[in-house]
C-alpha cells in the first residue's frame, strides 16, 4: 500500500485514506462549443499513459476532502512530488518535496 | 516399519512427550517437537502423496516450506475431520503435530498405495508440455463435457474443507526501525545488531523455533559455544527488549510499496487445545523503515531420471532431520551430489549410527580432505560418477550408477538404497528481494542470480545473497542490521564482531539435467516435482518455439507452483538455457511475486466476513419496519424495506396490494436512504446550472425541480428532486446508491474546474430521515400532524417545498412531489424524531384504509408512470433523448457538464435504443428482466437483440403485466410487435409509450 503525502494536510497517509483521480493537468475547456468533434474526443478520451513520470490527480477523500496532484514514476510507483491544485508541474529531474520520499 | 528410525541420540525433540495422529486413517506416534514431515519419517514412511498431474507416489522431498510432494489435509481433530473441518495442502514439513491430529494423503483414490489415477503415469504421452493447449482443443463441444471434467477430476491438490472455517482471524498494524525476515545466523546477527543500536526491531521466521541452520549444524561454534546455545542467548537478549517483537511460524508473505510487509502468523495450529480467546492465523500489515532480507539459500535436486520417487530427498534435509529431528531418513542411505555440502549431511548421519552406503559425487576434483573424512568414516566414495535412475516406485530399492566422461556416461552398475540424498548446490533466496521489485545479477561463477541494488529501503544479508561460511555470514548479518538501523534511526551503531568455527564452505554446483545414459525418450527427469514438469517437457517447449523463460514457464507451468520455483527454476533454466544456445541471463528470470507461500483466504480477509463483511446502514425506521415483518433488500450498503407481508401473503401478493392501496388511499414509504446534498453559497445556483441539464437561476424559492445529471461524456449519471430552499441554498437529493459518487462528482468540479465559485458541499444524507405519504388521501394523512404550513394546493402546489414544523415543533422540510404519479408528500424530519413522525403518520394512514410500502411497490408505481431508475434503465450508455427526457435539458444554456458530447454524431445518430413500454400479447407472461427482444420470434444465430427488458412487473393498476425495455429506434416502434427469446419459446410483446396510467397527470395535482 503506498505512502501519499497530502499536500494539504501536511501529513503522509496511507492509500486508503485517497482516491486516484486520473491524469492531471487536462483542464476542461472554457468554451467546449467551439471544440470540433475531434478536439472534444481528444479531451474526453486520450491520455498520455506515459511509462516513467506521471502527472496525476489524487483527492484525500477520506480525509481533509480536497483534490491535489502528484508526479509519480508508473515505473516503480514512487511519488516524486506532490503539489497543490492549480500550481504549475514541478520538475520531476528537481522535485525533492516531501512527497519525494 | 515396526522399527523406529529414531536416532538413539540427539536432535531437538522431546523424546520423553510422545505425540499420537492419524495419518491416513493409522494411529501414529512422534515426538514433540516433530514436523509431521519428521513425524512420518520416524515411522519409516516415505510416501505421502501423488503428484498433481501424473499421479505418480511421491515422498518427502525438502525440510522447509519450499516443500512440493508431501502436501497433506489437516483437521485439529476426528471431530474436527468428522464435521468437515480441515485445512487442505498444508506442507507437512511444516506442520507441528500435537495431540490428535487428523493427516489425510490427497490426490489420490481409493488410497494412497493403489491409486486409480496413477493411470495418468502411463498416459504420460498426452500430458507433455502445453497438453492444455493441444490435446484438448478438438473437437471444440468435447470441453465442456468430456476433456474438463476429465480433467477437474483427476488433477487438482486437496479437497475443500465442506463446513465454513469455524475458526477466527486477526489482523494488526504494526511499525518499525528494522523488519528482519528470517532467523539463521545472518538473521539473528542483523536483529541483534539492530536491537543494540535502540532501534525498534520486529524479526519474523517461518519456523517454530528460531535458529535456521544453526538448529542442524551441530558442529558449528559461535563465540565459543555451540551454535544452538548462541542462538537461545541472542533470543533471550531479544526477547527481553520491549522494542523487539519476535514472531515465530510468521512468513513474510508480501513485499509491497514502500517497505509495506504482509506477514502472516499461525498462531494456533501447533497446540491441541490453544486458548479459545487466540486467532488461528495473524494477518500483520507492517510499514517498516528498512528490511533485512535473511531468507537463506535453498537445495537445488539434481535432474536424474526417476528423481522424483520416495525415498529420494534432498541431502540436507536429510541432515535436518538426523541432526535436529533425530530421525534417520532410511536404512541404507546413498548421497549423490555436486558440492560439498551433501558431504556434512553423510558424515553427520553416519555419526548419529546411520548407515551410509556412499558418496557418489558428479566432480573428479573433490577437496582431498573430504575424502580423507569419508575414508575415515569408512563411507564408499565415487567420484566422476552419477545417478542415472533408481529402481522402485513406492519406495526406492536401489539406484543405477553412471560413470561420468565428458558429455557421455557409461552404466557402472548399481547399488542397493533405500534413500538417496541429492544435492545440486545452492540457490540463494531472492524471492522477497523480487518482490520488492529489486534487480537480480547473473554470477556465473556461483552459478546463480544475486540480489542487485535495491530499489526499496531494504537489503540482503547471508546466504540469500551468495555468502557462505558461518563466520561470513553473521559478520554479513551484522554489516545488514547496522545498515539498517543507521538509516532507519541515523543513530550510529556498532558492529559486532562474531566469531565461528566448525562450519565449512561449501563449493561446487550442478545446474540442468544430469547426463544419462538411458533411452531419453522413455525416462523422464522432474524438474518442477508439484507441477510435474519433466527435463523432456521444457525441451519440448523450447523446439515448439518459446524462446522466453516467460513463455516456457506458461507453456510447461514449471515453477508456477507454491514454491514459485523456488526448487525448480535455476534447473528450468539451464535446461532451456542449453537447447536455446543461450546464455542463462539472456534467456531470463521469471519475477517472484506474493505470496511468498500460499496464504490462507482467512488471514486475508481476516475479520471482514459475515456480518462484518460489509458495513450497514439502517434507517431511524429500520426497526418498525422489521417488527412489522417486513423482508429487506440491500440497496448499497443500506438495508431497504422490500415490502410487507401480511400474514399468508407471499411477495407478489404483498406487492400488488401495496400498489392498490396507494393508488386508492395512501401509503408511506421510507425514502431515508435518498443521498442529499446541501448546496450553499452565493453561486449555488450558478454551480446547478452547471452540473445538471436543468435550468436553476429561475427556479423560485420554495420550489422543486427534477434534476438530471450527466457525466462529461453525455450519459445519465444520477437524477434526483432538488429544491431551492433559499436564494443561495439548495436541497439535492440523489439516487440512494449515487449519493457519494455524486458528491465526488460535484467537489471534482469545484475544486479543480471552477475554484472560482463560491460554494460549500455537504453530505445531509444522514440529516435527514424522509417519510414519504403517496396517494389521494396523502394530505389527509399529514394535516393533523403539520404545525405551521399550508397544505391547500394553491399555497402549495406540486412540486414545491415548505420549511415548518410538525407535530408542536419538530423541523421539517416538507416536499410536495411524486415518484408513484399520486398526489404526494415527502417529511424530511431529524433522524431523532422520525419514528415519533412516522408513528403519528402511519396511524392516520391506517385510519384511512392505508398503508406501509416498499421498494417493490415504489418500483413498480414508478414504472407504471414510465420513471427511470437510474442503473436499471441506464447503463452508462444513455442519454436523456434514449430516455425520453429531452425536456429536462436547458435549451438556452451556453453549457453544462455533458452538453458537448450529447452534439457527438454517435450520440445523435438514429438507431439509438430509445426507452419504450413492453405489452405481453397473451396479457399474462411475466418478461424477465435483462431478457433480449429481437424482431423474429426464431432468430437465426448471431443476429443481434434490438435491446433487453429494463424493468418488469406485474401491474395492479393496469391488471396486467407491464415492461419497461430499451431497444433501438423504439420510440418509432410504438404498436410493432417484437419478441422476447426464452428456453421455452419467444414471448410475443406489442411495443407501448412508457406510460401505463393517468397518462394525463391529473392525480397529481388532486
Ligand atoms: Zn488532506
Amino acid at each position: 500500500m503506498l505512502l501519499i503525502h497530502c499536500p494539504c494536510c501536511g501529513v503522509e497517509r496511507p492509500e486508503i485514506e485517497f482516491r486516484y483521480g486520473g491524469e492531471a493537468h487536462i483542464a476542461r475547456p472554457m468554451q467546449p462549443a467551439d471544440l470540433d468533434d475531434h478536439q472534444w474526443a481528444e479531451f474526453l478520451y486520450m491520455r498520455t499513459n506515459p511509462k516513467g513520470v506521471m502527472a496525476e490527480r489524487w483527492r484525500h477523500v477520506h480525509g481533509c476532502g480536497r483534490f491535489f496532484n502528484a508526479l509519480r514514476d508508473t515505473v516503480s510507483d514512487r511519488f516524486i512530488a506532490v503539489y497543490k491544485t492549480g500550481e504549475p508541474r514541478p520538475d520531476s529531474a528537481t522535485a525533492s518535496g516531501e512527497g519525494a520520499r | 516399519m515396526t522399527l523406529s528410525f529414531r536416532t538413539s541420540k540427539g536432535g531437538r525433540i522431546d523424546r520423553a512427550k510422545s505425540v499420537k495422529f492419524i495419518f491416513d486413517g493409522k494411529t501414529l506416534v512422534g515426538q514433540a517437537g516433530d514436523t509431521l514431515a519428521s513425524a512420518l519419517l520416524a515411522n519409516g514412511i516415505h510416501l505421502v502423496g501423488r503428484s498433481f498431474k501424473y499421479h505418480r507416489p511421491r515422498g518427502i522431498l525438502t525440510a522447509g516450506s519450499e516443500e512440493p510432494n508431501a502436501l497433506v489435509g489437516v483437521a485439529k481433530s476426528a471431530a474436527a475431520a468428522a464435521a468437515g473441518q480441515s485445512v487442505p495442502n498444508l506442507r507437512a514439513t511444516q506442520v507441528e503435530i500435537h495431540e490428535g491430529m487428523v493427516i489425510v494423503s490427497q490426490n489420490r483414490w481409493p488410497s494412497l498405495g493403489f491409486d486409480i489415477g496413477a493411470v495418468n503415469d502411463r498416459l504420460s504421452p498426452l500430458f507433455v508440455a502445453g497438453f492444455y493447449y493441444k490435446t484438448f482443443m478438438w473437437p471444440k463441444s468435447f470441453w465442456n463435457r468430456v476433456y474438463e471434467p476429465f480433467i477437474r477430476a483427476a488433477a487438482g491438490l486437496g479437497k475443500a474443507p465442506t463446513a465454513p472455517d469455524p475458526d477466527r482471524y486477526a489482523n494488526r498494524y504494526a511499525h518499525c526501525d528494522v523488519l528482519v525476515a528470517g532467523s539463521g545466523p545472518a538473521g539473528l546477527a542483523a536483529a541483534l545488531t539492530a536491537t543494540r543500536s535502540g532501534a525498534r526491531v520486529i524479526l519474523a521466521y517461518e519456523q517454530g523455533e528460531p535458529g535456521g541452520s544453526l538448529l542442524h549444524d551441530v558442529g558449528a561454534q559461535i563465540d565459543g559455544r555451540p551454535a544452538a546455545e548462541w542462538v537461545s542467548a541472542v533470543i533471550a537478549e531479544l526477547a527481553g527488549n520491549d522494542r523487539v517483537t519476535l514472531l515465530p511460524r510468521t512468513t513474510v508473505f508480501g513485499y509491497f510499496n514502500q517497505n509495506f510487509i504482509g506477514l502472516a502468523e499461525r498462531v494456533t495450529d501447533h497446540l491441541a487445545d490453544p486458548d479459545p480467546s487466540l486467532p488461528r492465523e495473524r494477518l500483520w500489515q507492517v510499514r517498516a523503515r528498512q528490511v533485512v532480507l535473511a531468507t537463506g539459500a535453498i537445495e537445488r535436486p539434481l535432474v536424474f531420471p526417476e528423481n522424483d520417487r520416495p525415498g529420494v530427498m534432498m541431502a540436507e534435509a536429510g541432515r535436518i532431520y538426523a541432526n535436529r529431528f533425530g530421525v534417520l531418513p532410511g536404512r541404507a542411505i546413498a548421497v549423490a551430489t555436486s558440492c560439498d555440502s551433501a558431504w556434512r549431511a553423510a558424515f553427520d548421519i553416519k555419526a548419529l549410527g546411520g548407515n551410509v552406503v556412499a558418496i557418489l559425487d558428479m566432480r573428479t576434483d573433490v577437496d582431498p580432505a573430504l575424502k580423507e573424512k569419508a575414508r575415515a568414516h569408512s563411507i564408499r566414495v565415487e567420484t566422476g560418477c552419477t545417478v542415472t535412475g533408481v529402481k522402485g516406485t513406492k519406495r526406492i530399492e536401489g539406484v543405477r550408477l553412471g560413470r561420468i566422461s565428458g558429455d557421455t556416461v557409461s552404466s557402472a552398475g548399481s547399488l542397493a538404497c533405500d534413500c538417496l540424498l541429492m544435492s545440486g548446490g545452492w540457490t540463494p533466496n531472492v524471492s522477497l528481494h523480487s518482490q520488492a521489485r529489486g534487480k537480480l545479477d547473473w554470477h556465473a561463477d556461483k552459478g546463480a542470480f544475486l540480489p542487485g541494488d535495491p530499489v526499496q529501503a531494504q537489503r540482503s544479508a547471508g546466504s540469500c545473497r551468495g555468502i557462505d561460511g558461518l563466520a561470513q555470514v553473521l559478520a554479513d548479518g551484522a554489516r545488514a542490521g547496522a545498515e539498517a538501523a543507521q538509516a532507519a534511526t541515523g543513530n550510529a551503531v556498532d558492529v559486532p564482531a562474531f566469531s565461528a568455527s566448525g562450519s565449512e564452505v561449501s563449493s561446487g554446483w550442478w545446474l540442468g539435467a544430469v547426463p544419462h545414459d538411458r533411452d531419453a525418450s522413455r525416462v523422464r527427469a522432474f524438474v518442477d516435482f508439484q507441477n510435474d514438469v519433466t527435463a523432456k517437457d521444457v525441451k519440448l517447449a523450447v523446439r515448439e518455439g518459446m524462446h522466453s523463460i516467460e513463455h516456457i514457464k506458461r507453456y510447461t507451468t514449471t515453477g508456477m507452483a507454491t514454491d514459485q520455483g523456488r526448487l525448480s527454476n535455476m534447473n528450468a533454466l539451464s535446461i532451456a538455457s542449453t537447447a536455446l544456445a543461450n546464455e542463462i541471463p539472456q534467456v531470463g528470470l521469471t519475477t517472484f511475486r506474493q505470496p511468498y507461500t500460499p496464504v490462507t483466504f482467512g488471514t486475508l480477509a481476516t475479520t471482514s466476513r459475515g456480518d462484518l463483511f460489509d458495513p450497514v446502514r439502517r434507517t431511524a425506521i429500520h426497526d418498525w419496519a422489521a417488527a412489522q415483518g417486513a423482508a429487506f433488500e440491500d440497496v448499497s450498503l443500506w438495508k431497504r424495506a422490500w415490502y410487507f407481508p401480511k400474514s399468508g401473503e407471499d411477495m407478489h401478493a404483498a406487492v400488488l396490494r401495496e400498489c392498490r392501496t396507494v393508488r386508492e388511499s395512501v401509503g408511506i414509504f421510507d425514502a431515508s436512504t435518498l443521498g442529499k446534498i446541501e448546496v450553499v453559497g452565493p453561486d449555488a445556483a450558478e454551480f446547478l446550472e452547471r452540473i445538471y441539464t436543468n435550468p436553476w437561476k429561475k427556479l423560485g424559492i420554495g420550489r422543486l425541480r427534477y434534476g438530471l445529471m450527466l457525466n462529461e461524456a453525455g450519459f445519465i449519471m444520477d437524477d434526483g428532486v432538488v429544491g431551492r430552499i433559499a436564494e443561495d441554498r439548495f436541497h439535492v437529493t440523489t439516487t440512494t446508491g449515487g449519493a457519494p459518487r455524486v458528491l465526488a462528482h460535484m467537489e471534482d468540479y469545484l475544486q479543480t474546474e471552477w475554484a472560482d465559485l463560491k460554494v460549500w458541499l455537504t453530505s445531509t444524507t444522514e440529516q435527514w430521515a424522509v417519510i414519504a405519504v403517496q396517494g389521494p388521501k396523502a394530505r389527509e394523512a399529514i394535516a393533523p400532524l403539520v404545525d405551521d404550513i399550508d397544505l391547500s394546493t394553491e399555497a402549495m402546489p406540486h412540486m414545491s417545498v415548505r420549511q415548518g414544523h410538525v407535530m408542536g415543533g419538530i423541523p421539517c422540510r416538507l416536499f410536495r412531489m411524486s415518484f408513484t404519479g399520486e398526489a404526494g408528500y415527502e417529511i424530511n424530519v431529524p433522524p431523532s424524531r422520525a419514528r415519533q413522525v412516522w408513528d403519528a403518520v402511519f396511524a392516520n394512514v391506517e385510519r384511512l384504509g392505508g398503508c406501509a410500502y416498499g421498494t417493490e411497490t415504489m418500483h413498480v408505481l414508478r414504472a407504471e408512470k414510465g420513471y427511470i431508475i437510474v442503473g436499471q434503465e441506464t447503463d452508462g450508455t444513455v442519454t436523456p433523448d434514449d430516455v425520453g427526457m429531452s425536456w429536462a435539458i436547458g435549451k438556452n444554456k451556453p453549457d453544462f457538464v455533458g452538453k458537448r458530447s450529447l452534439a457527438r454524431p454517435d450520440l445523435m445518430a438514429t438507431g439509438r435504443k430509445q426507452l419504450v413500454g413492453l405489452l405481453t400479447k397473451d396479457g399474462k407472461a411475466l418478461l424477465e428482466e435483462g431478457a433480449q427482444v429481437t424482431a423474429e420470434a426464431d432468430p437465426a444465430p448471431r443476429t443481434p437483440a434490438l435491446g433487453h427488458v429494463t424493468s418488469s412487473y406485474m401491474s395492479a393498476a393496469a391488471g396486467r403485466p407491464i415492461a419497461l425495455a430499451m431497444i433501438a429506434n423504439g420510440r418509432a416502434r410504438h404498436g410493432e410487435t417484437l419478441h422476447v427469446p426464452m428456453p421455452n419459446g419467444a414471448i410475443a410483446v406489442e411495443v407501448v409509450p412508457p406510460l401505463f396510467v393517468d397518462p394525463e397527470g391529473s392525480r397529481l395535482n388532486a
